[in-house]
């Protein structure tokens, strides 16, 4: 785990400010930006991988029955997936305070 | 129809994510997409270097990063700079054999603005030299990163906060500046232009770039709903009236050779794309026929190169 | 005992990044830096040093090919002068920043307006706080010295600095000295081939350049000014280290006749041969003359300038440049601030002479001499003068 920015010592930071764990960004929580979230309706799904390939958060992945899932951690609700989904699959709805 | 063949093969792409989400750019940011795209192109054998920007700033913040391949950010105007410094590195340390032979592509990557303008002399300098690098131009056709200022690469007729549409300037007052033919007037061996509305054609020019030899550019469309004021949901749609009303035209130029990637009978009228868009809402009837008709010519002008060849 | 030849310095400073195992080169010409360009080039075109070379299309561009090469691993080097100092200077705070062991030989020249191509130290006064690691040479052996010396600082890990060569543009520059080249045996047991502490390469996908926000970007300032200021005991071990390889010592502070001296000379850069001459003369007068040099500017060494200063009455600093509305010529006012905490210290009097290239002969040295103290005697010991311009 990355500590957040406010929590580094001056010792701490790697010579030349460099960073070097691949990827850690992944610990951030876009998800919290959303107010509308993507919900599928699998019986129109035709597993065309539209919604995975066009979504800029990488949010989408491949699960066990060949659906892509969206994942509401990093999801931030722009709604690109629902607009280019071809058969209407997924709709945008307001996300619950809270949940 | 040759369309939907590309959008079912989207799963023939790799599944790899070389830029990792928990980045900090906008909903529905096209630029984000390219950048996504284009990483997943070039794949784990590449060095890029980046300019500030959009994609620098979300994508870097110490001490967190999305890039999982080596990434290099220093300045504004000379990521080709940096690109070459990369290049010729790899080319002398294994000639001298200090790193092993393999093959590691140079992608330099910049906005509009660090690329047609502050940017322009470092990428003219990188092109005429023929350093071995991929330079790829995300261009969302203005300073986002700033807060929407113009650059050169603005649309005519967009307002933006340094080209606000008022009571005596109605926006941008000049024509885009056409970046592919500047690259391709320095007769590099690949020029191309991708939008991530066409996601597979943007990753075969992506890995056709990186793979010749020599300098390649590569000029990518990135819808900006944030500066466009367009909905967030719109930014495929977007990208891909842009192309279908030729004012974002897909082609390549292979060795000087011309060729359009896609072609249209007849092309929308530019209107709706414009409509769409907050940032040309002040558009008189007249500008817009105006900009109808240069956008016609130059279609016109295009596909003759194509057919020509040259 | 190497050879010891006639060679225009410039060409010297050429053979030295050759036989210092170069791997990119990246320059701008610029007058007065344009001969160890041209020089480098033509050991490239026939073969002689395997290096890749570009002269590119501005300074700024020149040191940024430098950044990523040397980010890849590469020993990277580049030179200009004023004018391509500033332009390229966004780049040496970001090059300091990243860490990143480039080394530079800045051919001083004066900076516009007006245009001038001639020497004094404005080029190098406008990057003092650029981070880089700064040596003054006097002469062509150390020009040629200070490459190899250079290197081996700035690529040890426990500095990790970009370091600057000063070399007085034309009046090292472009004259023929007699030097000593070092055989290349020797210098490749002194200076290995470089080991980066990073290095961009798919092996280790490692982000360089992150923006840093307020919550963390004091904390990067901080590391960043500890390791310049620790590499000090490290230049002094490479110093010891060149020493014992060819008999030729060198110190952050160097002394000349200073025993017992009432009043001493302060300069910087080629200025110390001339001076010297002088300091000869006076002493031959029965003077107290002695003459203070400062070869390492950055980290500036103030416990071995104190220690030189020690005892005299006062100081006659000879800048070489001007610090325009600021408090008066730009190495006087660091000098005073040096000393500003000694409960005893000497008055410091402040001249600029020699900017862009205006001959400072001994006699000059005297009579400056001669002034600051009759001055400080009456009283003013804090003075200031643009030396030798007509009224």
């Amino acid at each position: 785990m990355t500590k957040p920015e406010n929590e580094w010592t001056w010792k701490e930071i790697p010579v030349g400010n460099v960073i070097l764990e691949p990827g850690n960004a992944s610990q951030y929580r876009t998800g919290d930006w959303k107010s509308l979230k993507p919900v599928l309706k699998k019986e129109l799904c035709i597993h065309c991988g539209l919604c995975y390939i066009f979504c800029p958060d990488m949010a989408y992945n491949l699960d066990s029955e060949g659906y892509f899932i969206a994942d509401l951690f990093y999801c931030k609700g722009c709604g690109i997936c629902a607009k280019e989904c071809p058969t209407g699959a997924i709709t945008m709805v307001m996300e619950e305070e809270g949940k | 129809m040759t369309e939907n063949l590309n959008v079912f093969a989207v799963r023939t792409l790799t599944q790899r994510e070389y830029f990792a989400p928990g980045h900090r750019s906008c909903q529905g940011c096209a630029e984000a997409l390219a950048v996504r795209l284009v990483a997943k192109a070039v794949g784990r054998n590449v060095i890029i270097a980046n300019a500030t920007g959009c994609m620098e700033i979300v994508s870097s913040p110490l001490p967190y990063t999305s890039w999982r391949v080596p990434w290099f950010h220093v300045a504004f105007e000379n990521t080709s700079a940096v690109a070459s410094g990369i290049e010729s590195a790899l080319k002398v340390l294994m000639r001298k054999g200090r790193i092993p032979r393999k093959k590691i592509v140079t992608l330099a990557m910049g906005g509009d603005g660090g690329t047609a303008d502050i940017g322009l002399q470092s990428l003219s300098g990188a092109l005429e030299r023929g350093h071995n690098f991929l330079y790829v131009c995300t261009d969302n056709e203005a300073y986002m990163n700033t807060g929407i200022q113009r650059s050169s690469s603005t649309p005519f007729g967009a307002s933006t906060t340094t080209s606000p549409a008022g009571k005596v300037q109605t926006g941008q007052v000049t024509w885009k500046k056409n970046m592919a033919a500047i690259a391709a007037a320095h007769n590099i061996p690949y020029v191309a232009t991708a939008c991530p509305s066409y996601p597979i054609d943007l990753v075969q020019k992506v890995k056709k770039g990186a793979d010749v030899d020599g300098p390649a550019y590569i000029h990518i469309l990135s819808v900006c709903p944030t500066g466009w004021r367009s909905a967030p949901e719109l930014s495929i749609k977007l990208g891909r009236l842009a192309v279908e009303t030729g004012i974002f035209p897909l082609y390549e130029v292979e060795k000087g050779q011309y060729r359009l990637s896609i072609d249209f009978p007849k092309l929308k009228p530019v209107k709706e794309y414009i409509k769409l868009q907050g940032r040309f809402r002040h558009l008189t009837e007249e500008m817009i026929e105006g900009i109808q008709k240069r956008v016609e010519k130059e279609y016109e002008q295009l596909r003759e190169r194509a057919k020509r060849g040259f | 005992m190497g050879k010891r030849i006639g060679m225009e310095v410039s060409i010297a400073a050429a053979e030295a990044v050759k036989q210092a195992n170069v791997d990119v080169i990246s320059a701008y010409p610029i007058t007065p830096q344009t001969h160890i360009v041209e020089h480098l080039s033509e050991l490239v075109a026939n073969g002689e040093m395997d290096a890749e070379f570009f002269c590119v299309e501005s300074e700024h561009s020149a040191l940024s090919v430098c950044v990523g090469s040397q980010a890849t691993g590469a020993r990277s080097f580049t030179c200009t002068s004023a004018q391509g100092l500033a332009l390229l200077s966004e780049i040496t705070f970001i090059a300091s920043g990243l860490r990143l062991p480039i080394v530079m030989i800045l051919a001083n020249r004066t900076l516009s307006a007006p245009l001038s191509i001639w020497n004094d130290h404005s080029d190098a006064m406008m990057v003092r706080d650029c981070g880089w690691i700064q040596f003054f040479t006097e002469n062509g052996q150390e020009v040629y010295d200070h490459v190899f010396i250079s290197y081996r600082v700035a690529e040890d890990r426990q500095v990790l600095f970009p370091v600057i060569i000063n070399m007085d543009g034309f009046i090292l520059s472009h004259v023929i000295e007699p030097l000593e080249m070092i055989d290349q045996e020797k210098i490749d047991q002194f200076l290995p081939p470089y080991e980066p502490l990073h290095r961009l390469h798919p092996d280790q996908p490692i982000t360089m350049g992150a923006f840093a926000l307020p919550a963390i970007f004091a904390e990067t300032k901080k590391a960043q000014e500890v390791a310049l200021q620790s590499s000090l005991p490290r230049i002094l071990e490479v110093w010891k280290a060149f020493g014992d390889m060819t008999g030729r010592y060198y110190h952050p502070i160097e002394t000349y006749r200073t025993e017992d001296a009432e009043t001493l000379l302060v300069t910087m850069g080629c200025f110390g041969e001339t001076a010297s001459v002088a300091v000869d003369q006076m002493r031959a007068e029965g003077r107290s003359v002695g003459l203070v040099k400062i070869r390492l500017w950055r980290p500036f060494p103030f416990d071995d300038f104190k220690k030189a200063v020690q005892g005299a009455k006062n100081l006659v600093v000879i800048d070489r440049a001007v610090s325009p509305g600021g408090p008066k010529g730009p190495v006087g006012s660091e000098v005073r601030s040096a000393l500003f905490g000694e409960p005893v210290h000497p008055a410091v009097y402040d001249f600029v002479a020699g900017i862009s290239g205006r001959d400072v002969a001994p006699s000059d040295f005297v009579k400056m001499v001669g002034k600051a103290e009759i001055e400080i005697e009456e009283g003013n010991k804090e003075g200031y003068e643009l030396y030798g311009v007509r009224e």
